[in-house]
């Protein structure tokens, strides 16, 4: 195809596209004005049926439970599939970085980065756990308080090496952590069962709405959600690491 | 209010056409996390501030980390094809 043929192509293209675009963004709602009747019917309801304060909280983990039981599955399976994509290969062995050569070694640390990574670890690592543990109640919930726990780890690779994040990351801790917050998403849910009604069907106490433990299960899925998507990042960032930091080259052939 | 909204938006057009503009992939990480930050301001302002959370964590930290990783092993595959050759 000659380039000017190709440009007439992509102009007609883009003409139909933009006209399509125009004609959908003109059917829109006006800005600022909300036609759905499910977001207010939960605002009035949410907080006196769940307890929760967080009405989007109380949407994801308990009116649509199953819903996001998957999207933790999505997680789940795509760092299983990372792990076994970047698993060490049969005509590879590991090498520590220390033999590598010294163009290719990462550069040292400063100390200003060493400095500001050891005094964010502990706030940022408290603050993971609130939002964490709040989610019911503010913004947040187990899937950002988990991605904040889990920078904590970075911080440690930053501030120091990859060896001190090696020995801070005990490997089959992660795993479990990893597979029990996984499994635990179920298990809140079949405590429904074993009470006799539906799966992921509240049946604990809702408590005082705006106290840390009230609206019954949601606490408790976002403390499994957290724990996964947390050992899950930690999992996903060490393997990276292993692959770009302990260079493997193919092993003698015997 | 509504001139807080017009400006990020304005913000968030801006920082979509650099990423595009930008052509390496290096650079390209850090300003598609910058751009990931301003999406992040941009659902605060329209008031969800739990879809703003979950895009910082993910647009601003974890994107642009697993690009920066990937390419990392990209450049290390690179070396060792140039070793063998």
């Amino acid at each position: 195809m000659s380039p000017s043929l190709r440009r007439r192509v992509f102009l007609v293209a883009a003409a139909v596209a933009g006209a399509l675009l125009v004609w959908g963004l003109s059917g829109l709602p006006d800005y600022g004005i909300y036609r759905g009747p499910y977001g207010d019917v939960l605002n009035a309801v949410a907080v006196g049926e769940r307890h929760a304060t967080n009405v989007v909280a109380a949407v994801t983990f308990d009116y649509r439970g199953v819903d996001t039981m998957g999207e933790e599955y999505i997680l789940f399976a795509a760092v299983i599939g990372v792990a076994i994509l970047l698993r060490a290969q049969r005509d590879e062995r590991e090498e520590a970085p220390d033999e590598d050569a010294a163009d290719r070694r990462a550069p040292g640390t400063s100390n200003a980065v060493r400095v500001l990574g050891l005094a964010l670890l502990g706030p940022v690592v408290l603050f993971g756990i609130y939002v964490v543990a709040h989610g019911h109640l503010s913004p947040g919930g187990g899937f950002q308080g988990g991605v904040v726990l889990a920078t904590g780890a970075l911080l440690v690779y930053l501030s120091g090496e990859y060896v001190t994040l090696r020995r801070v990351r005990p490997e089959a801790l992660l795993d479990l952590a990893e597979s029990s917050g996984a499994a635990g998403y179920v298990a809140v849910g079949l405590l429904g069962l074993a009470a006799g009604v539906t799966f992921l069907e509240n049946v604990l106490p809702l408590g005082q709405a705006g106290t840390l433990l009230s609206s019954g299960m949601i606490p408790l899925i976002n403390l499994a959600v957290g724990l996964e998507v947390a050992a899950g990042f930690v999992l996903l960032l060490s393997e990276f690491l292993e692959q770009t930091l302990v260079v493997r080259r193919p092993g003698e052939q015997t | 209010m509504i001139v807080l909204e017009v400006a990020v938006m304005l913000l968030v057009a801006a920082g979509g056409t650099a990423v595009v503009l930008t052509r390496d992939p290096l650079n390209q990480a850090i300003v598609a996390s910058f751009y990931g930050l301003l999406l992040g301001v941009m659902f605060l302002v329209f008031q969800s501030p739990d879809v703003a959370l979950s895009q910082i964590t993910v647009g601003a930290v974890a994107l642009p980390l697993m690009i920066l990783l990937a390419l990392a092993k990209v450049r290390a595959l690179g070396g060792r094809r140039e070793d063998r050759e």
